[in-house]
């Protein structure tokens, strides 16, 4: 792992009487793609404004390169923003408004022109200087936003939910270009989402917020595969979630069944919440399977067909490449692998399932 | 919808009535009585007459304390607006009302009670002598006329800037401040160009009263300083000449129709930027 | 820079209200003569119930100010209307004679309808004052009304009509209700317009009658009356005490949203 680059140690952040961020502790690294992932409300963009210096923690510090810059003004941080709306300045055309971070650091003209060139280039818009920000397309506005950020050099580039008003096709296009764009500069970007699917696909490292807490930080594949608690596992993907109840360990009493796993250590007999991923569910003869069901309905996606299957008392979300008939009576099969336990959470605060 | 939306293309038959008649029909009287002589014909002595020097002066006069008023009142109320703003987003609107109350009391005591406290032994010289400090002769001198007019005309100057600067995202301000730009920074390169059109809306709102005012100089000026209006309202009211009454408010109003202009051309460019968004 | 902040709105406030506290000093003043104190005294408020001059001229801005508003409200919001349905360039044509009156300057708004209404062979009076009223009223009231017409939805209404309403019945039902903050704001403002306004009263109201304004011009060649002071004193308490309802109305309204919200959720 790289340089430690940004740490916020005990960060407490409350509006009135609302509670956002409660001491919150997270280490950011030099190079790294860490993306910031939850509900609206859980406080991630809340937590990138602290970073970026828009607002101040009422507990905690901040630490860049080992500083305290708790209390550092924005224009003092080498930290710059992409603004969820693109905050262009629509009196200047293209040109001015890459420029203006340069110009107000009183950079000369010739040195300007160099870089506005170059970050046109690196967001794929050359040529562009001289048109009128209003002019362009969302998308492009973006682009903007972004060059004019990442000509101040910045060490880190923090970007709220900047992909969150472009159309799907775009959205997919620009998230690819951010990556390469992030491997060219060589810089920490630290990006705000409540998309899992962007967040899965971009990041090195992902942060699942809610309700102000951390809930898992880790490589987006062990928070789908690996997810620590419920919050996680329903938040990222679609999941089956399923009380349960850990007999010793490999082995899981779960809806009239004991169910061979492959998870151990979390002692005898002891409550837990049992995860199933829809596409790792198996459906089969009805004789052959751990439970038998039956369908209720099955809807195509593109895809997968999304299916319904009633059995043991709980409805399983299954996801199969070939079609079946609603009405019909199947097995169930899980296969050890493919069982996630997680520990019950300890507080309410940390529960917070329902809320989505 | 069809048959309503004919009924109600007739809804717009009365304002039209009503806009020739009491709006466009008045200013053409104003412009008949200016180019006419007692006569009733056709010249333009009145014309002639209101340019000669004696009028230029009060209307030089005239012009130069509506600009000084202008400007005061702007650099009062852009502050005030900047932080109403902030302070409108924290504890909402309630705290216009602190600066819109004071237009409940009759404009013309207001004003009146200025001169209670400017006077020679008036409420701002007793201050200043309870903090040991010389006397001030204010009133009757083109000073209290500014204050007046500052007083009279800051809520005009207010109430359109402070909507085109709570117009402005808040995220422009704070991607100016991530770009390194300074509070003043801020100010000067991205809130003064962004609220252009209030600014202008705001000075078109004060300079034309501040211009064509006759009770601010009447009631601060005592006799000794005329303004434009003052010599108008004399001659409708005192000298009875109604043709260089008229005639000199042709005048004024070639200042109205300047800025009438050019806040059409602000409003034009204004939409030509929204249309574009 | 908050303590700079509060330092200059207290300053800005003490410049806005200085006046005003003279004025409320003077209406409990013993002397006749403002600037000089001769202690406290109620006198005034008694007289002024007997003062027929500031009591004839408090009738007539009243019920000017009144029916003035409302005719401008109303003809505001038929024009309103109108121009919804109308080609921008029109809409824009129209928009700008309507904002004539408030650009143009008072004086000449003043002399211009006295030369109309004795061009007319009108005779200045009451009648004269409350048109010109509402002549300077109606573009305030259109500044409140038209972008709330403009920005209206077609879809509820057209969902009424779909749903068997009368066009009357869906504009008194749907949108009437949607456009009531901008038509009050329009009726209070009118009114408040009216109610202060001196230049252009005084150009058209002719001799043997006054409003309040030109009641006080007249009278402060003479040095005004006292009466006079206890009577904007009231006027003002009025006024702080409607600001404070619409305030404390406010307050509850928002409490009472957010308890509706909460009950939701």
């Amino acid at each position: 792992m790289e340089k430690e680059l940004l740490k916020l140690e005990h960060i407490q952040k409350s509006f009135g009487d609302r509670m956002i961020l409660e001491d919150l502790d997270l280490t950011v690294h030099e190079n790294e793609f860490v993306t910031l992932l939850g509900p609206s409300g859980c406080g991630k963009t809340t937590l990138l404004r602290l970073i970026g210096g828009f607002e101040t923690p009422d507990k905690g510090r901040i630490l860049f390169e080992g500083k305290d810059i708790t209390q550092v003004p924005p224009e003092k941080r080498q930290v710059n923003t992409v603004f969820q709306k693109y905050s262009l300045f629509s009196h200047m055309n293209v040109a001015d408004n890459i420029a203006f971070g340069l110009r107000i650091k009183g950079k000369d003209e010739s040195y300007i022109r160099d870089k506005i060139r170059y970050a046109l280039k690196l967001v794929n818009l050359d040529g562009y200087e001289h048109a009128q920000v209003t002019e362009l397309s969302g998308g492009q506005q973006q682009r903007i936003a972004i060059a004019r950020a990442i000509v101040n050099e910045p060490k880190v580039l923090l970007l709220d939910e900047p992909l969150s008003a472009l159309d799907l096709k775009l959205r997919q296009n620009m998230q690819r270009e951010l990556v390469k764009l992030k491997r060219e500069l060589g810089i920490t970007f630290i990006f705000v989402t409540h998309d899992q699917q962007e967040a899965l696909s971009m990041s090195d490292t992902v942060v699942v917020m809610n309700q102000g807490w951390i809930q898992q930080i880790g490589t987006p594949e062990s928070v789908y595969n690996e997810p620590e608690n419920a919050f996680v596992a329903d938040f990222i993907g679609d999941s089956n979630i399923v009380d349960g109840t850990m007999v010793r360990d490999k082995l899981v009493h779960l809806l009239g069944q004991d169910i061979p796993c492959i998870n151990t250590g979390f002692g005898e007999n002891v409550p837990v919440d049992v995860q199933i991923r829809p596409e790792d569910i198996q459906i089969c003869a009805p004789e052959e399977g751990q439970f038998r069901g039956i369908i209720q309905s099955v809807v195509f996606k593109g895809t997968v067909y999304d299916i319904t299957v009633e059995a043991g008392g709980f409805s399983w979300l299954v996801q199969t490449i070939t079609g079946h008939a609603a009405g019909k009576e199947v097995g169930i099969k899980l296969a050890p692998y493919n069982i996630q336990i997680m520990a019950k959470p300890a507080s309410e605060d940390e529960e917070a399932v329902s809320d989505e | 919808m069809n048959k309503s939306g004919s009924i109600r293309r007739f809804f717009g038959v009365p304002f039209m009535l009503w806009a020739v008649l009491f709006i466009l029909l008045p200013l053409f009287f104003v412009l008949q009585h200016g180019l006419t002589n007692e006569a009733g014909v056709f010249s333009l002595a009145n014309v002639r007459l209101a340019l000669e020097w004696e009028y230029l002066k009060a209307l030089g006069l005239s012009i130069l304390l509506a600009l000084i008023s202008t400007v005061c009142c702007l650099v009062l109320g852009y502050p005030l607006c900047l932080i109403l703003r902030e302070y409108a987003k924290k504890s909402g609107v309630l705290i216009f009302l602190l600066f819109l109350l004071p237009l409940g009391m009759n404009s013309l005591l207001t004003t009146m009670a200025w001169q209670t406290i400017l006077e020679r032994h008036g409420v701002l010289n007793m201050a200043l002598a309870a903090i040991g400090l010389p006397a001030l002769q204010i009133v009757n001198t083109p000073v209290a006329i500014v204050i007046g007019m500052v007083y009279n005309f800051l809520p005009y100057m207010v109430l359109p800037l402070y909507v085109s600067v709570a117009a402005v995202d808040t995220r422009i301000i704070e991607a100016a401040r991530d770009l390194g730009a300074s509070r003043w920074q801020t100010i000067r390169y991205i809130l003064m160009p962004l609220t252009r059109p209030g600014i202008i809306s705001g000075c078109t709102m004060v300079f034309i009263p501040a211009l064509t005012t006759f009770v601010i100089s009447a009631l601060l000026g005592g006799n000794k300083v005329l303004l434009i209006g003052n010599i108008i309202e004399q001659e409708f009211t005192a000298a009875y000449n109604w043709q260089l009454g008229s005639a000199l408010s042709m005048v004024l109003m070639v200042f109205i129709i300047l800025n009438m202009l050019l806040e059409f051309f602000t409003d034009a460019d204004k939409r030509k930027r929204e249309v574009k968004a | 820079m908050a303590k700079l902040k509060k330092g200059y709105l207290a300053l800005i406030v003490l410049f806005l209200y200085a006046p005003i506290f003279v004025l409320i000093a003077q209406s409990f003043n013993a002397s006749r003569y403002r600037g000089t104190w001769a202690g406290f005294t109620w006198e005034w408020y008694g007289a002024l119930l007997e003062n027929e001059d500031i009591l004839a001229a408090l009738g007539n801005t009243l019920t000017i100010g009144v029916t003035a508003a409302l005719c401008a409200t109303l003809l505001a919001l038929l024009t309103a209307v109108a121009m919804r349905g109308m080609h921008v360039h029109l809409r824009t044509v129209l928009r700008g004679i309507a904002n004539i009156p408030l650009l143009n300057a008072d004086i000449v708004t003043g002399i211009s309808l006295m030369l109309l209404f004795l061009g007319f062979g009108l005779r200045l009076g009451y009648d004269t004052i409350l048109l010109a009223h509402i002549v300077i009223c109606l573009p305030y009231a259109m500044l409140c009304i038209l972008p709330q017409v403009l920005e209206l939805d077609d879809v509820c209404y057209e969902a009424a009509l779909d749903l068997g309403a009368s066009p009357f019945y869906a504009f008194r039902k749907v949108i009437l209700p949607e456009l009531m903050p901008g038509i009050l704001a329009a009726f209070l403002l009118s009114f408040v317009m009216s109610a202060d306004d001196f230049i252009v009263t005084y150009f058209t109201k002719g001799a043997g009658i006054d409003t309040l304004t030109t009641e006080i011009y007249a009278e402060l060649k003479l040095g005004i009356h006292p009466e006079m002071y206890a009577l904007s004193t009231l006027f003002f308490v009025a006024v702080v005490v409607f600001a404070a309802l619409l305030v404390i109305n406010y307050r509850v309204l928002r409490r009472h949203n957010q308890m509706k919200r909460g009950g939701v959720a």
